[in-house]
């Protein structure tokens, strides 16, 4: 039978040689492959032409801060050069292609060669191996398949250690349950909203997480989500969850991911070279501050980008890690710069809504935030469903309206409107979660 | 001393009130009064019916929010005007405070409904005027 080498399977390490470089081991690396990475995209006219004109050449790499002289690649690149226009390498040589839905506009394409996809597995297999996953745990990846990188990300990486891994696929949440129980599933990916979704059901069916199933360890990503969420989260399921980020840019899963401390999504900087920039100037923001995640691929054959904008916020804190690794730690997202609202002026993501919303005993984990205009004035309603009917006293009920609104307030600074909805009558999705609904006529 | 209310969370939604009523019907629960109060963005529908742990036990397995409360069904003396102000004056006097009220008509005789503040001066009031309350039992036997 053929099996896989793998590590000491008691090792805390997957690939201790790259996984505890040193900081000058992971600069010396990345200057190496960014070289070898721009040298790469002279494959491709649109990047060659870019690169001339920016004056950078593979030999002018001489330090990981050079990459500031390479101009950025955004969203709409990807779009104008629909569908293969950023491929560094000819058709023939890619074996997988990734779609974006392309509802906000034209989709995008990423190309992967065989080489890339090995990768990638490798990568979330380093991640689930440092949340303590091993051959014997049973993975359920209850993330969607197709075009959805969660899907076979996920899948591939899981059997990259050589866990039983069940292709469960989002929704239909009793069989997702029969399986957890019948197949002793230890360990779950899913998006955080389907846990919660899936956690209802759960006590619906009369199932007891902690008594019924063997679940240990949750991978939840590909949804912003506050530490409070997290933590109710692991409540509820008797369970660890692990922040995991990725996109399908990058490859999908796989490119941050928490270890152990959870503090903080280790960006593996073998693979990417990790900047946070203002997103207004564009330039470089200290440690510690937030701004937006800039990212650039080091060892992609079929469509490596330079300085790609994620839109997504958030802030680098910290270079060390008492697990070993130096890879630099990345704090949860805060959203996405396009996820912003701005509310008569002020900025507002739907993360710091959640978080607050959180912190209500009486509330269960679904909201949902609409934005309308009246008289010219911009208005948040925030509807949130009721854990249980606690009372029959309208006053109080009132009065946890009028808490949460004030709570709201001290965070946003604007005064929302607050309305209590039953349990289940927001929409539920199993995909990604709506929460921002925009009905403002006069824009934004 | 107490019967069981229902107090079911409604939200403001067509749809939404039909739903609970036809829930109740498909499992043969008698409503014997119901009333239904409105704020902005939601309301509360209270009911008392002939089995209100069971309806209970249906709605939390559908996943309604509601729960039950405990509250003094008190039989007039009379069908005359002035009966249900002779009930208020009594109970208020030993100091109670009525947080929401209501009155049907039950085997012909005037019925109130009252929450109040405190439990223990709401039975005080009713220990010392023998005023004649309806119990659990009558209202399971009710015959519709």
């Amino acid at each position: 039978m053929y099996r896989r080498p793998l590590p000491d399977w008691k090792s805390e390490y997957l690939d201790p040689e790259r996984e505890t470089m040193s900081r000058t081991e992971i600069a010396a690396l990345q200057v190496d492959r960014l070289r070898a990475t721009v040298a790469h995209c002279m494959n491709n006219p649109v990047y060659k032409e870019r690169l001339e004109r920016a004056g950078v050449s593979p030999e002018s790499i001489t330090c990981v801060d050079d990459i500031r002289r390479i101009p950025f690649t955004t969203k709409q690149d990807l779009r104008d050069t629909y569908p293969f226009g950023l491929a560094s390498v000819p058709l023939t040589e890619c074996v997988r292609l990734h779609s974006s839905s392309g509802t906000t506009g034209n989709p995008t394409v990423i190309l992967h060669t065989q080489k890339d996809l090995d990768e990638w597995a490798n990568q979330v297999a380093r991640n689930l191996w440092m949340v303590g996953l091993r051959p014997d745990d049973v993975f359920q990846n209850s993330s969607g398949y197709g075009m959805f990188t969660g899907g076979l990300g996920f899948q591939y990486g899981a059997e990259r250690i050589g866990m039983l891994t069940i292709p469960a696929a989002a929704g239909n949440s009793l069989r997702q349950i029969k399986f957890m129980t019948d197949f002793g599933t230890t360990a779950v990916h899913a998006v955080p909203s389907y846990v919660t979704r899936l956690h209802e059901v759960m006590v619906e069916q009369g199932i007891d997480p902690r008594r019924d199933t063997k679940l240990r360890v949750l991978a939840i990503g590909a949804e912003p989500h506050s530490e409070e969420q997290r933590q109710r989260i692991e409540e509820m399921m008797g369970v660890k969850a692990y922040n995991s980020f990725g996109m399908s840019e990058m490859c999908g899963p796989g490119v941050g991911f928490e270890c152990k401390e959870q503090n903080g999504l280790h960006f593996w900087e073998d693979y990417y070279i990790v900047e946070i920039v203002d997103p207004e100037t564009l330039e470089p923001v200290p440690d510690g501050e937030i701004g937006e995640l800039v990212l650039t691929t080091l060892n992609r054959e079929a469509m490596p980008l330079l300085r790609y904008r994620t839109r997504d916020l958030t802030r680098v804190l910290g270079r060390s890690c008492p697990c070993g690794r130096n890879h630099v730690r990345i704090d949860r997202m805060r959203g996405r710069s396009d996820d912003m609202m701005v509310l008569r002026g002020v900025n507002i993501f739907p993360i710091q809504i959640e978080k607050i919303l959180m912190q209500f005993k009486e509330l269960a984990n679904n909201y949902l935030i609409t934005l309308t205009t009246d008289e010219n004035n911009d208005n948040m309603t925030v509807e949130v469903e009721l854990e249980q009917l606690f009372t029959d006293d309208y006053q109080r009920l009132t009065a946890l309206q009028k808490s949460i609104t004030r709570a709201l307030k001290d965070e946003i600074l604007l005064t929302p409107i607050v309305k209590l909805v039953p349990k289940g009558t927001l929409p539920v999705s199993e995909g990604k979660a709506v929460r921002v609904v925009d009905k403002r006529t006069v824009y934004k | 001393m107490t019967i069981k209310q229902l107090s079911i969370f409604i939200e403001n939604r067509s749809g939404a009130l039909l739903r609970i009523l036809e829930m109740l019907r498909d499992n043969g629960i008698s409503i014997i009064v119901s009333t239904l109060g409105d704020t902005d963005g939601f309301g509360i529908y209270r009911i008392i019916c002939n089995d209100p742990e069971r309806a209970f036990r249906l709605l939390r397995d559908k996943n309604i929010s509601a729960t039950i409360t405990n509250v003094y069904a008190i039989r007039l003396a009379s069908n005359q005007p002035g009966a249900a102000a002779e009930i208020v004056r009594l109970v208020t006097q030993v100091g109670v405070e009525i947080k929401y009220m209501y009155s049907f008509l039950f085997g012909g005789c005037g019925i109130v409904v009252i929450r109040p503040d405190s439990p223990d001066k709401a039975e005080e009031a009713i220990m010392l005027n023998q005023l004649d309350y309806i119990t659990e039992n009558e209202l399971k036997k009710i015959d519709l």
